[in-house]
């Protein structure tokens, strides 16, 4: 049996039955009506999406975002937009005046990677990482008020970059 | 080993009955891997995905990453066996409507399955049954590090491993636990429990992953942020947080259904079982829906007999990829029905 959505004639695809008291009741809602319902909330929002809402916010970056390219595989920020796929690891370069805030909205504020690094990576990188993932422990650290912690990760960070 | 020879029983992740298996149906981790030095797969010409294809073929069987490595060329395999995969959680739905040169190789417990040329070059992917993410990590770093004495992969030192898509970039890492919540699902708390998972970045999504809708009472969860978190931390997190307080939910709301809702649930949990012991006819989502109230019904100690692994193969078996592949002959939906029926009576020792 399909329903039609209470608000609107769209199919529902959220069916919910409340009993409050004895009293039943049943709502059908499709995903938007849901959504404005407060019933449900959308929770995977498109990087596409994401992209487009930072675009509209800083109209300023628009135009000068518009003339990247990558001059490795060719793409240019519209096709990035459109497909939101990148061509090759050089865009993360050439695009990095868009990339890194797009980041920071879609990644928890995060654009610094602190986990794994290869093998093969320079050990100075492996390093840098190093010194990185001690400074967000360090962080929590004093966070929770953990001073004699953070205390000895401050000397880890300082023997790491006198090696 | 041969493709055929998966078909008989279910993969790890359904047939063992892993930790909290009451609530957790499986815990799988992927990370995406590009090859240095190449464009995306997107950007390659056909002829550079094609070669990529076959250096990544060869790189996998001969890194002798684990025993009996299976590998299946996804464009040549019949559009059978691509179903079968994809039911089996082994490629994506993306990936076996391909037209490129792509491929998977799976190992012989089938815990291990690497896609090549999905999105990204590689998709490395451990699926386990309960909840078993640590070991789970660690097995999925074993295999990136064996890869890695075979290729360089695509690394930054601001962004960190480098994906196609910039929502994998960093760690290149994402954890889905399959969660079974009949209970919340019936109270109507489900999305109550949801939304608080939104709040903390997570995605809920259907069985099939991406792109599939939250149907029936199975849902994936899984990590958005990938990049400024060490491996081990967004494990951690669910570990330590996010997973146990969904099983805290649903056994509490098991708990409440029994004590409020008893013969309401022991009805719908006996009907169920009738139904699937007597019915004639029987689509894919109905089996689906009453497998799930049977299975809760396992777990609340009401149906006694019927185990959990045959209820946990069924959810496998009576899929229409499956299902045609076990009785060895291609089927239309109605047809399937009737043989599904057969089946399930079957396997549940039923007339």
């Amino acid at each position: 049996m399909t329903f039609k959505c209470d608000k609107c004639d769209k199919p529902a695809t959220i069916h919910l039955t409340e009993i409050v008291d004895g009293q039943k009741t049943e709502k059908h809602l499709c995903e938007d009506c849901a959504v404005t319902e407060g019933i449900t909330v959308k929770t995977n929002l498109p990087i596409s999406q994401l992209l487009e809402d930072f675009v509209l916010q800083t109209s300023s970056s628009v135009e000068a975002s518009q003339e990247l390219n990558c001059d490795v595989c060719g793409l240019t920020y519209e096709q990035f937009r459109e497909q939101t796929l990148l061509g090759c690891p050089n865009d993360y370069e050439a695009f990095a005046p868009v990339l890194g805030p797009l980041l920071e909205r879609a990644q928890e504020g995060a654009t610094q990677h602190i986990g794994k690094v290869p093998h093969r990576a320079g050990n100075d990188q492996k390093k840098q990482n190093a010194i990185l993932r001690i400074r967000a422990e360090l962080k929590g650290a004093i966070a929770a008020e953990d001073y004699e912690r953070a205390a000895a990760l401050r000397d880890q960070i300082k023997e790491l970059e006198n090696t | 080993m041969k493709l055929t020879d998966l078909t008989r029983r279910a993969g790890e992740w359904l047939r063992g009955a892993g930790p909290m298996h009451d609530v957790v149906i499986s815990s799988r981790i992927r990370l995406a891997r590009n090859l240095a030095g190449m464009p995306f797969l997107s950007r390659c010409a056909p002829a550079q995905q094609e070669e990529l294809a076959n250096r990544l073929r060869d790189t996998i069987l001969e890194a002798k990453i684990a025993p009996g490595m299976l590998y299946v060329d996804i464009v040549s395999a019949g559009e059978l066996d691509r179903e079968l995969l994809v039911e089996r959680h082994l490629i994506s739905r993306q990936q076996a409507e391909a037209k490129h040169p792509c491929g998977v190789a799976v190992n012989a417990d089938e815990d291990l399955a690497i896609m090549v040329n999905e999105e990204d070059h590689l998709r490395i992917q451990v699926l386990r049954s309960g909840l078993q993410l640590s070991e789970t990590i660690g097995k999925i770093m074993q295999v990136d590090d064996t890869l890695e004495e075979h290729m360089d992969f695509a690394f930054h030192s601001r962004f960190g491993y480098l994906t196609a898509c910039p929502s994998n970039v960093g760690t290149g890492l994402r954890v889905s636990v399959m969660l079974h919540l009949p209970a919340l699902k019936m109270t109507g708390e489900v999305e109550k429990a949801f939304r608080a998972a939104s709040d903390m970045h997570l995605a809920i999504r259907g069985l099939y992953g991406e792109g599939t809708e939250a149907s029936g009472d199975f849902f994936q969860v899984s990590n958005q942020t990938t990049i400024g978190k060490t491996e081990e931390r967004i494990v951690e997190e669910f570990c330590e947080q996010i997973i146990p307080n969904f099983i805290d939910y649903e056994r509490r709301a098991r708990e409440s259904l029994l004590s409020r809702r008893c013969s309401a649930v022991e009805d719908k949990i006996f009907r169920s079982v009738s139904l699937l012991r007597s019915a004639r006819l029987i689509g894919s989502d109905e089996t689906m829906y009453l497998l799930s109230l049977v299975r809760m019904g396992v777990h609340m100690g009401k149906v006694k007999d019927i185990d959990l692994k045959t209820i946990n193969e069924l959810f496998l078996l009576t899929q229409p990829a499956h299902l045609q592949r076990i009785l060895n002959r291609t089927m239309e939906p109605p047809e399937r029905s009737e043989a599904r029926a057969e089946f399930i009576r079957r396997r549940l020792g039923a007339t």
